[in-house]
């Protein structure tokens, strides 16, 4: 076990990858001066200029071009620097690298991984700050992972590596620095699809992802206090997502509580209550809540950013809310 | 079952003479003129059920184009892609039955007319979006620079193409890392039923791309052979390593956009004015003038090229629709949707 920030464990896993398969390659504006965030720190000096490659500020081709690179059997990193950039690259994702394979009744497979770090940070405004998770969830084809821990962001990133879809990584900007354990193990994959138990509770079951699970293990910490004991589940993938884990808890709760960062409408929670509510509609004992941004643009000012964030007093009060007895048990 | 013609390349012995190559030519694109037209038949006997695009009076781009390629070499296309696939060296049959939505078509009746491709033959796709295939070309060659092999792409595109920024940003990442790639602008006049002179500043896609420093040529697209010697020359150069190269082929459209499109934007006179110079019907006087082939040999090949594509017809009539279950394979490993689409 060694302590790595989030973003360190990224870089292990992007290197550690690149050793074992040639194949693999990464290709992004400013790659060769280590990525925006540092990400990709010293990779050019152990893999070359071809193989960490430099590109253009042309998100379009960048993508596009990963995609037919894909298709011609190497396995392309892609960064996009910042989700909201891959928007100029929507074609070329949704239309193309998620396309490809069906369309051409399964003559080719698009092996890449699209990093595309999400949301809000450093008063970055509208357009640097999205969580667009779930568009991509609603992609056939795409695979969408949001990892929250170092642990998962290298495991994770190995599997999205390995993985012969095309898979949306979308790290979360805040987590950069987070530190965890890691395990040194180089063969040591996250699975895609597997959510984690972040923390066990019987009274209500919070689901939850990427940066969110920080905030919930917070809320669940104050919420223990005051004798309700949450437990909080990071669903880590988006899609595939772990409808069993997810069902199995609520099953026991009987109370959903699901906190995101992105929108609330049309956002993935409302994929998860729904799925909650066709599957175990006359066993919760209350209806289920979500705790999400506002369908209002993320403002520069904090004052106005404040407006969208979900914190740990947010989803205490809507835990409390969900707790309050209902008539059957007054009775 | 259909009696296939020669792949491209296939028939021409480095010894071959002139005449053979370019009885090799007439052949090629009497075969992708046959296929459009049968493919024309099948819309109106709503067997082709979806759009198609044909690509009647553009054969020479297509046929010049590929002659000049290798087997493992790629070629990606666009929408109006049929005569594209087929000068690459993929069969009638499968073709046909794609086009019909039917099992044993080449991407099992998923993708139709719009999305034909034959990765045996390195075709590696049309494509339904106008311009979105020359990014994907682009990184198809890049794939080649890294791997190291003596490959080259071949990416057909359209003068609409030009007016989207894909074509910047291909152009661009080729020319910067100086990719094995020919770009064909295949300017039939008309971006979708708008004529594209309309709707394009500056002179002209060569223009556009000798802007980036990419040399262009630019050639008559009716004439099979200027194509041919065109194509040639950058051919070497791109497998040469001189970095990309680009095709401006003049060339017009029969037909409309689509089969279904009358083209009424435009006279009947314009039309009939282009007939004149359609590539097939050149090269027939060429080789009849020239090279002495005889009436009855040049006869002789168009028949025998229709029957195979009347046989691919009726193959692709009588096969069966593909097993409804088919539709939830090819989407993806993780998170198949056998497992959950829901």
């Amino acid at each position: 076990m060694a302590v790595l920030t989030y973003l360190e464990a990224s870089r292990q896993a992007l290197i550690e990858e690149m050793r074992r398969d040639p194949s693999v390659w990464a290709v992004g504006e400013d790659l060769g001066r280590g990525g925006v965030f540092g990400q990709y720190k010293g990779l050019v000096e152990e893999f070359g200029a071809q193989r960490i490659a430099d590109a253009p500020i042309s998100e379009a081709c960048i993508m596009g071009a990963a995609t037919g690179a894909a298709m011609m059997g190497t396995r392309p990193v892609v960064e996009m620097r910042f989700s909201d950039f891959a928007l100029c690259a929507t074609d070329e994702l949704v239309n193309q690298a998620a396309k490809a394979r069906y369309m051409f009744g399964g003559q080719t497979r698009v092996p890449l991984v699209v990093r595309q770090p999400i949301g809000m940070w450093r008063s970055s405004a509208a357009q640097h700050s999205q969580s667009l998770e779930a568009w991509y969830a609603h992609i056939p084809g795409l695979v969408v992972v949001c990892p929250a821990t170092p642990e998962d962001n290298k495991g994770l990133l190995k599997s999205a590596i390995r993985c012969d879809d095309p898979v949306v990584y979308m790290e979360h900007k805040l987590l950069w620095p987070l530190e965890g354990e890691v395990p040194d193990d180089d063969e040591r994959l996250v699975p895609i699809g597997k959510a984690r138990l972040a923390r066990p509770g019987s009274d209500l079951t919070l689901v939850t992802w990427s940066a969110t699970v920080h905030v919930a293990l917070q809320a669940a910490a104050l919420l223990s206090q005051a004798g309700i004991e949450v437990e909080v589940i990071d669903l880590r993938t988006l899609w595939p997502w772990d409808k069993s884990t997810v069902l199995e808890s609520v099953a026991r709760t009987r109370r959903l509580l699901v906190a995101h960062e992105a929108v609330s409408v049309a956002g993935f929670g409302a994929e998860i209550v729904a799925t909650v509510c066709e599957n175990l509609h006359g066993s919760l004992l209350a209806a289920p809540a979500r705790v999400a941004a506002p369908r209002i643009h993320i403002g520069y000012a904090p004052s106005l950013e404040e407006q969208v964030r979900v914190t740990p007093k947010r989803l205490v009060d809507a835990a409390t809310r969900l707790m309050q007895p209902t008539m059957e048990e007054i009775r | 079952m259909a009696r296939e013609m020669p792949v491209p390349g296939a028939s021409m012995q480095p010894d071959a003479s002139r005449a053979g190559r370019l009885l090799h030519f007439y052949r090629e694109m009497l075969r992708i003129r046959a296929f459009e037209e049968a493919a024309i038949r099948g819309m109106k006997e709503q067997l082709v059920l979806g759009a198609i695009h044909p690509s009647i009076g553009q054969e020479a781009v297509a046929v010049g184009v590929c002659a000049n390629l290798e087997k493992d070499d790629i070629v990606l296309s666009t929408h109006r892609g049929h005569g594209h696939t087929l000068a690459k060296g993929a069969q009638l049959q499968p073709m046909m039955r794609e086009l019909f939505g039917k099992e044993g078509g080449f991407c099992k009746g998923k993708g139709g007319s719009m999305h034909i491709a034959d990765f045996s033959v390195g075709m590696l796709g049309a494509n339904g979006v106008v311009g979105a295939n020359i990014v994907i070309a682009t990184g198809a060659a890049h794939a080649i620079k890294l791997r190291g092999s003596r490959q080259i792409v071949a990416c057909f595109f359209g003068d609409g193409a030009t007016n989207r920024g894909p074509f910047l940003e291909g152009l661009n990442w080729a020319a910067v890392n100086a990719l094995p790639i020919l770009f064909v602008c295949e300017n039939n006049g008309f971006a979708a039923t708008t004529r594209s002179s309309a709707m394009s500043a500056g002179a002209g896609p060569a223009a556009r791309a000798r802007s980036l420093g990419i040399v262009a040529t630019d050639v008559d697209g009716n004439d099979v052979c200027e194509v041919d010697e065109a194509a040639a020359a950058l051919v070497r150069e791109v497998r040469n390593g001189a970095g990309p190269r680009f095709l401006h082929v003049r060339t017009y459209r029969l037909t409309g956009h689509t089969a279904a499109d009358p083209a009424s934007y435009r006279s009947q006179d314009e039309v009939e004015e282009r007939l004149r110079q359609e590539p097939i019907g050149r090269l027939r006087e060429w080789l009849l003038r020239e090279h002495r082939v005889s009436v009855t040999a040049l006869d002789e090949d168009a028949r025998s090229i229709r029957e195979a594509v009347a046989a691919a017809y009726a193959d692709a009539r009588e096969a069966p629709w593909p097993d409804a279950a088919r539709a939830f394979e090819d989407v993806q490993d993780v998170g198949d949707p056998r497992q959950e689409a829901y």
